[in-house]
C-alpha cells in the first residue's frame, strides 16, 4: 500500500502552546480514519496541520508518494459560511475545481464534466441552479461534499461535517463517503463528534487525548482503554 | 427635453465625466460584491478619508493629487483588509480609527496651507469639473485594468470570497487574492472619489450589490446584474444633475438608493 502521510512525533498547536502533542501516525492509500476526541483536544487543529495551513511547532509531517495539497478536498466546518451570499450549487460545486487548471482564466471542459459528475453522485444535479441559501441542510452539505469531492483527487479530509444534521440524514450522509472511500478509492480523513453512530465506518481511529493518543485500528480502538472509556462514556 | 439631455454631451467636461464615472461604476461595482459579501463595506468610505488626507497633505506641498494619494491608500488598503487576519484591534474600529485620523489630518493641514480650497471641498463632495485630460486618461486605463483582472482571476475571487478556508486549503494562494482585492479597491476608491466625493464613494461601491443580491440566485448574475445597475444609476443620476443642478455624487446615491427600496419591494412580492 502506498503511503500518502507520515507524521512524526509532531506538535500542533497556536502562538507556540501546543494543542495536540506527540503525534505519531501514517495514512495509507485508500484508508478510512476517525479522528476523535473530546472538545478541545485539537482535532481541528490537527486538520489544519495536515492541510498545512498551520506549520507543526515540532515533529515533522509529510506528504509522501506524490500526494499535493491540491489533492485533496476539504469539508470545513460549515459556520465559516455566510448563509446569504449569492451562489449557486454549481458554482459552489465548480469551485473545487479552481486549483485544477492553474494558469488558466477559466474552467476547463473536464472540470464542467467533473463537476457535472460530482452532483450526479450526490444527487443534486436536478437543483444545481437553486441558490445555496434556499437549500435544506442535508442539500447544503451534499452541495460542499460534492465541492470536496472536486478538489479530492486522492483524500478528503471531512471536519464534522454532519454537526448539524438529523440523524437519519447523518447516517446517510456516512453512508455516502463510506461509498466513495470504496468505490472511488478515496482516502477518507473524517472529524467527528458523533463516535456512536458513525465510528462502524471506519477501519481505523485516531484518537488524541489528553494524557495519551492512540492510533491504530477500529477493532484495537473498540478494546483499549482508551476507546473502551470514550466510547462506553456515550451510552452505546 | 431630449434634445437638452443631448446637448450636455456637448460639453467636453460632462463627456469626460460620463466616461470615467461610467467606467468607475463598473469597477466599483464588480469589487462592491466581494466587499459586501466579506463583511467589508465600510472599506471604501475608510480608504475615501485616507485619500482625502493624503490630497491636502499633496496639495499642501504641491503634488499632483492623484498621483501623490494613490500610494497611500493603496497601503492604507492592504493594512485595513489584512487587518482581520492577526491584529489586536478589530476591523471595523480599524477603519473608523482611521477614517477619522485621515479626515482630521486632511483638515487641518489644509487650514495651515492657506484654509479650504476649492480643490478639498471637491474632493469632500465631488465634482465633475475636477477631471483634467490627464486624470480622465488615467482613470480609463486604471479602470480598464480593475476589469480585465478581475475578469481574468474570477475564479479564484469566487472561491476566496465564498470560502476562504476551503479556497486556502485546496491550494489557492489566498494572501494574493486578497492583496489583489485591496489593490483595486485602493485604486477605484480613489478614481471615484473625484466624482463622488469622500462622503458619499461608500455608495458606488455598497448600493449596486445590495440591490441586485435582492434578485438574483447566483454569483454571476449578482455581479453582472451589480454592474448594470450601478452604470444605469451613474448615467441617470449625472443627467438628473445636470438637468435640476444638484451634486453628481449624491444625485447617484439618491438613484442607487431608489434602485434599492424597487429590488426589496420586488423580493418581497417573490416571496
Amino acid at each position: 500500500m502506498k503511503k500518502l502521510i507520515s507524521c512524526i512525533d509532531a506538535s500542533f498547536g497556536y502562538d507556540s502552546r501546543a494543542v495536540v502533542e506527540n503525534l505519531d501516525f501514517t495514512i495509507y492509500q485508500g484508508d478510512y480514519v476517525f479522528i476523535v476526541g473530546e472538545n478541545g483536544s485539537g482535532k481541528s487543529t490537527l486538520v489544519k496541520g495536515i492541510l498545512s495551513l498551520i506549520k507543526p511547532l515540532k515533529g515533522n509531517i509529510e506528504f509522501e508518494n506524490g500526494l499535493k495539497k491540491n489533492d485533496i478536498g476539504y469539508f470545513p466546518q460549515q459556520t465559516e459560511i455566510k448563509s446569504d451570499f449569492p451562489a449557486s450549487v454549481k458554482e459552489i460545486v465548480i469551485s473545487g475545481c479552481v486549483s485544477n487548471s492553474k494558469g488558466r482564466f477559466f474552467y476547463s471542459r473536464e472540470d464542467k464534466k467533473t463537476a457535472e459528475e460530482k452532483m450526479k453522485l450526490l444527487d443534486i444535479y436536478d437543483i444545481q441552479a437553486k441558490s445555496f441559501a434556499s437549500l435544506s441542510g442535508g442539500q447544503k452539505q451534499r452541495v460542499l461534499l460534492a465541492r470536496a469531492l472536486c478538489a479530492a483527487k486522492s483524500m478528503l479530509i471531512l471536519d464534522e461535517p454532519a454537526s448539524n444534521l438529523d440523524p437519519v440524514v447523518t447516517e446517510e450522509f456516512y453512508r455516502i463517503i463510506d461509498k466513495i472511500n470504496r468505490e472511488a478509492g478515496i482516502t477518507v480523513l473524517m472529524v467527528s463528534h458523533d463516535v456512536r453512530g458513525t465510528v462502524k465506518f471506519a477501519q481505523k481511529v485516531l484518537h488524541l487525548g489528553e494524557e495519551e493518543n492512540f492510533f491504530g485500528n477500529l477493532d484495537a480502538y473498540l478494546s483499549s482503554d482508551v476507546g473502551k472509556r470514550f466510547i462506553g462514556g456515550k451510552r452505546i | 427635453m431630449i434634445d437638452y439631455l443631448f446637448s450636455v454631451f456637448s460639453y467636453p467636461f460632462m463627456l469626460r465625466a460620463l466616461i470615467v464615472g461610467i467606467l468607475v461604476s463598473l469597477c466599483g461595482a464588480l469589487l462592491g460584491v466581494n466587499l459586501v459579501l466579506k463583511r467589508y463595506s465600510m472599506i471604501g468610505d475608510g480608504l475615501s478619508h485616507v485619500a482625502f488626507g493624503a490630497m491636502a497633505i499633496a496639495a499642501a506641498l504641491n503634488l499632483a493629487p492623484l498621483a501623490a494619494s494613490v500610494p497611500v491608500v493603496i497601503l492604507a488598503a492592504f493594512f485595513l483588509l489584512g487587518v482581520k487576519e492577526n491584529s489586536r484591534i478589530k476591523g471595523d474600529s480599524a477603519i473608523a480609527l482611521i477614517t477619522c485620523s485621515s479626515l482630521a489630518v486632511g483638515v487641518t493641514v489644509s487650514t495651515l496651507s492657506g484654509g479650504m480650497n476649492t480643490d478639498l471641498m471637491n474632493y469632500m463632495f465631488g465634482s465633475i469639473l475636477s477631471l483634467s485630460d490627464t486624470d480622465t486618461a488615467l482613470s480609463i486605463i486604471l479602470s480598464v485594468a480593475v476589469v480585465f483582472l478581475y475578469i481574468i482571476f474570477y475564479r479564484g475571487i469566487f472561491a476566496v470570497t465564498f470560502d476562504e478556508s476551503f479556497a486556502r486549503a485546496t491550494g489557492v494562494r489566498v494572501d494574493i487574492y486578497r492583496m489583489l482585492t485591496s489593490l483595486l479597491t485602493a485604486i477605484v476608491v480613489v478614481l471615484g472619489m473625484r466624482m463622488m466625493g469622500t462622503l458619499l464613494i461608500s455608495g458606488l461601491l455598497i448600493f449596486p450589490p445590495l440591490s441586485a443580491m435582492r434578485v438574483t440566485k447566483n454569483f454571476k448574475a449578482t455581479v453582472i446584474l451589480s454592474a448594470i445597475i450601478s452604470v444605469v444609476c451613474f448615467v441617470i443620476g449625472i443627467l438628473v444633475s445636470f438637468v435640476m443642478s444638484t451634486p453628481v455624487g449624491a444625485t447617484v446615491v439618491i438613484v442607487n438608493l431608489i434602485i434599492f427600496i424597487i429590488t426589496n419591494l420586488i423580493s418581497v412580492i417573490k416571496k
